[in-house]
């Protein structure tokens, strides 16, 4: 099997990881439910998560990071506790239904307004378009750092500012980048990051999270078992417990706490550098092939033509390394062959290839909409530096193969 | 029979104050160890940190100096 669909899920994973949920499930107890060893180990691994999330993107730190099961969990208590009755939300075209379905079911409900705003057909956003959605009564910002269909970046610090310059929050869906495209928290301004722990952060299945800039209050999504304050009628209301509730999935938050370690180890920028490289690689390899059609990159093209701008950046104090030419792509290469379904695509790299990518709508329905793919869908190959060059040459030829047979 | 002894004990807002109490004892060598929070404190469940009572200055000196989030100091006789 060669896998290309680490923007889903990371498979290949340092193989400590599974060895701390090994451990985890062989000797943890619940975390701040007593004071015995088991619990204390999990209590200590979990804070340790904490402050490793928290270092990893600039955050305020540890008692800033509430845990969840993932992205999505975290996104809709971020929205769900900042949007209220007669507020005004803005979004882009790009975000992932993890994002827009719990705008639209305010909305729907009559609770809130969203303004979603347009991406171009190469996947670049239009900024001052972004800064027109807002209104008086804008109370909240959800955007995506990275396509998760055609690994476009874009330009968190950028977002931030015009939010800020309405007086709103900016909550960031950090799904496909933390790990891999370096975040900081406190030089960007951003308010709100939600991540998951499956993709690049490497850990397991059912973890993710939310780390919340300080002054931000974000009301309880679900209230229940603390540990603490046992006889108050109420919930915690302070951080992060506030947003927690019940056991949390501290095994899990042990493989993730391993994966955590080794990114900080062998570096975001090692990670990226070594991703990217292999799929330029593929890029490039296939984009030669009659018949293949490429989709995003807009936000390069876009970030290479307003180069003066970086020299704004560190002018307000944001480093260079955040706003560098190679950050404006995750490691996602998205194609069609001609106008071949890609599902059927997608399913005879698997049968035929033994080759593993995601076809469809890519819970992006808008952003499929914008690229003009939501007929056909598109193949999404993702790639991790665990990938081999071999391995994309092999992708290559596959894809050139069917793309004879099919064209 | 077992005979009660002073202890200073150290309350916390959060589960994860506690941790950051017990990762600062670990690395600063802090004496005393977690405890769950006794019922003349608060009826409630919780962890607090206990030290013989004769510790109090270092410890109070140490949660100052380290910067250690804390709800109260208290001095309790206990087992």
């Amino acid at each position: 099997m060669i896998y290309f669909d680490n923007a889903a899920t990371t498979m290949l994973k340092p193989p400590e990881v599974a060895e701390a949920v090994a451990r985890a499930i062989g000797s943890f107890g619940g975390v701040g439910r007593g004071v015995h060893e088991a619990s204390l180990d999990a209590g200590m691994t979990v804070f340790k998560a904490r402050q490793k999330v928290s270092d990893l993107i600039g955050g305020p730190g540890a008692k800033h990071v509430a845990f969840a099961y993932n992205a999505t969990e975290a996104l809709n208590i971020a929205i769900c506790g900042l949007l209220h009755a007669g507020d005004h939300a803005v979004t882009t075209a790009a975000s992932h239904n993890s994002v827009l379905r719990p705008l639209f079911r305010m909305e729907d409900a009559g609770t809130a307004e969203v303004s979603v705003v347009p991406i171009a057909p190469d996947g670049s956003l239009d900024y001052d378009a972004f800064d027109a959605a807002f209104r008086p009564n804008t109370r909240l910002a959800v955007v995506t750092h990275a396509s998760n269909l055609t690994g476009d970046v874009y330009d968190i610090a950028r977002l931030a500012r015009i939010a800020h310059d309405h007086g709103a929050v900016l909550v960031v869906d950090a799904a496909q980048t933390a790990g891999v495209i370096p975040i900081d928290m406190a030089a960007q301004s951003i308010d709100v990051v939600c991540f998951t722990g499956h993709k690049s952060l490497f850990g397991p299945q059912g973890t993710g999270g939310l780390v919340v800039a300080e002054g931000v209050d974000i009301a309880a999504f679900k209230v229940g078992g603390s540990g603490t304050h046992s006889y108050d009628r109420a919930h915690p209301t302070f951080m992060p417990e506030r947003l927690e509730a019940g056991t949390l999935n501290a095994h899990g938050i042990a493989g993730l706490l391993a994966g955590l370690t080794y990114i900080e180890r062998k570096s975001v920028d090692a990670i990226r550098s070594e991703t990217q490289a292999l799929a330029a690689r593929f890029e490039e390899g296939v984009g030669a092939v009659p018949g293949v059609k490429l989709y995003g990159g807009g936000e390069g093209k876009r970030a290479c033509s307003a180069a003066p701008r970086s020299n704004g950046d560190a002018g307000r104090g944001i480093p260079a390394s955040l706003g560098a030419a190679n950050l404006t792509r995750t490691g996602i290469v998205t194609l069609n062959i001609a106008d071949v379904d890609s599902s059927l695509v997608a399913d005879m790299l698997n049968a035929e290839f033994g080759i593993c990518t995601r076809a469809g709508a890519h819970c992006a329905p808008l952003m499929h909409e914008a690229l003009g793919t939501d007929g056909q869908g598109a193949v999404r190959f993702s790639f991790s530096h665990f990938n081999t060059a071999d391995e994309v040459d092999a992708g290559i030829e596959a894809v050139a193969m069917l793309a004879k047979e099919l064209v | 029979m077992r005979a009660k002894t002073p202890k200073v004990v150290v309350t916390f807002a959060s589960t994860s104050d506690a941790m950051a109490m017990e990762a600062a004892a670990c690395e600063h060598g802090l004496p005393g160890r977690i405890i769950p929070v006794p019922s003349e404190i608060d009826a409630g469940c919780g962890l607090a940190w206990c030290a013989d009572a004769v510790e109090r200055d270092d410890l109070t000196r140490a949660l100052e100096h380290l910067g250690l989030a804390h709800e109260g100091v208290f001095e309790v006789m206990m087992y």
